[in-house]
């Protein structure tokens, strides 16, 4: 039997290997799809406990809010790293250490 | 039973050993097409939960939106981003990533404590919502229950968001012209 406890973990697991990969990777990209993946650790325990809500269905509409969050928040990151990529030829954020003027 | 089990097993080993390809592999293409495999793992764990509509949701916008934008953004950025990027991961690997290591393996052993020790199976709100059957079973059409919801008691929400994903688009595209343009 699978219980709650299971997707607590997984997502658990699933949450720290994307803390990882934004705290280690040292590109824009990576960092956004380290974000990615603890988005969808948050949208996996929504679905998860919102089995046990069948009349309101609030955890698979928010799912569904927090999926569509994550596609304006990749739309408008990807400009921006785009634009950063024009300005200092690189995305490292390490290195993006000035400001415009 | 036995087949949810072996399905949420081979699901959930799928999504965890794709998601550490994606943060071991230095090749970045590469794991951007491992993250694919993730999220179709997520949305097979999904339908264990029994959120079609929420799974088939995952496919379309993440699959076929997100990671596509990512590609996009890869090609349309030319050679040099790629180049740029595979040369500065060779030296001092292991010394760099160890606090970050460090860091999400004892965040991860915090998590696990606090989920062993909640025992949230036996919380008051879901043996409630057990004991007034209002939980949903394998046999139920969801998707109706999400429509009607929408519509009513989580219009605000719903309103609120269509507003951001507008402004988010009308932003983006704003951001991606071309210098010269902007004057």
């Amino acid at each position: 039997m699978i219980t709650l406890t299971h997707y607590l973990v997984l997502s658990g697991a699933l949450f720290c290997i994307g803390l990882y990969v934004i705290l280690a990777k040292q590109n824009a990209v990576q960092i956004l799809i380290g974000v990615e993946l603890m988005l969808n650790a948050a949208i996996l325990n929504l679905v998860a406990f919102g089995r046990f809500d069948k009349l309101n269905s609030s955890g698979q509409t928010f799912a569904l809010f927090a999926i569509i969050l994550a596609a304006a928040a990749t739309a408008v990151a990807l400009a921006i790293v785009l634009n950063v990529y024009r300005r200092y030829k690189t995305i490292d954020p390490g290195r993006i250490n000035e400001l415009k003027d | 039973m036995i087949l949810i089990t072996v399905m949420f097993y081979l699901m959930a080993a799928i999504a965890l050993g794709s998601a550490l390809y994606v943060a071991a592999s230095k090749n970045l293409v590469r794991s951007v097409f491992m993250f694919f495999v993730t999220l179709f793992a997520l949305a097979g764990l999904y339908v264990l939960c029994l959120a079609d509509f929420v799974a088939i949701t995952q496919v379309v916008v993440y699959v076929g939106g997100i990671l596509v934008l990512i590609l996009f953004a890869f090609m349309l950025s030319g050679r040099e981003l790629l180049s740029g990027l595979q040369q500065q991961t060779n030296r001092l690997i292991a010394i760099n990533k160890l606090p970050a290591l460090m860091l999400a393996v004892l965040f991860f052993i915090v998590l696990v404590n606090i989920f062993l020790k909640a025992n949230i199976d036996n919380a008051s709100w879901i043996s409630q919502s057990i004991a007034q059957k209002n939980v949903i079973t394998v046999t139920d059409v969801t998707v109706n229950g999400i429509g009607v919801n929408l519509m009513t008691n989580y219009l605000l929400p719903f309103e609120a968001i269509s507003i951001l994903l507008l402004m988010a688009l009308v932003g983006a595209a704003h951001l991606s012209r071309k210098e010269g343009e902007a004057a």
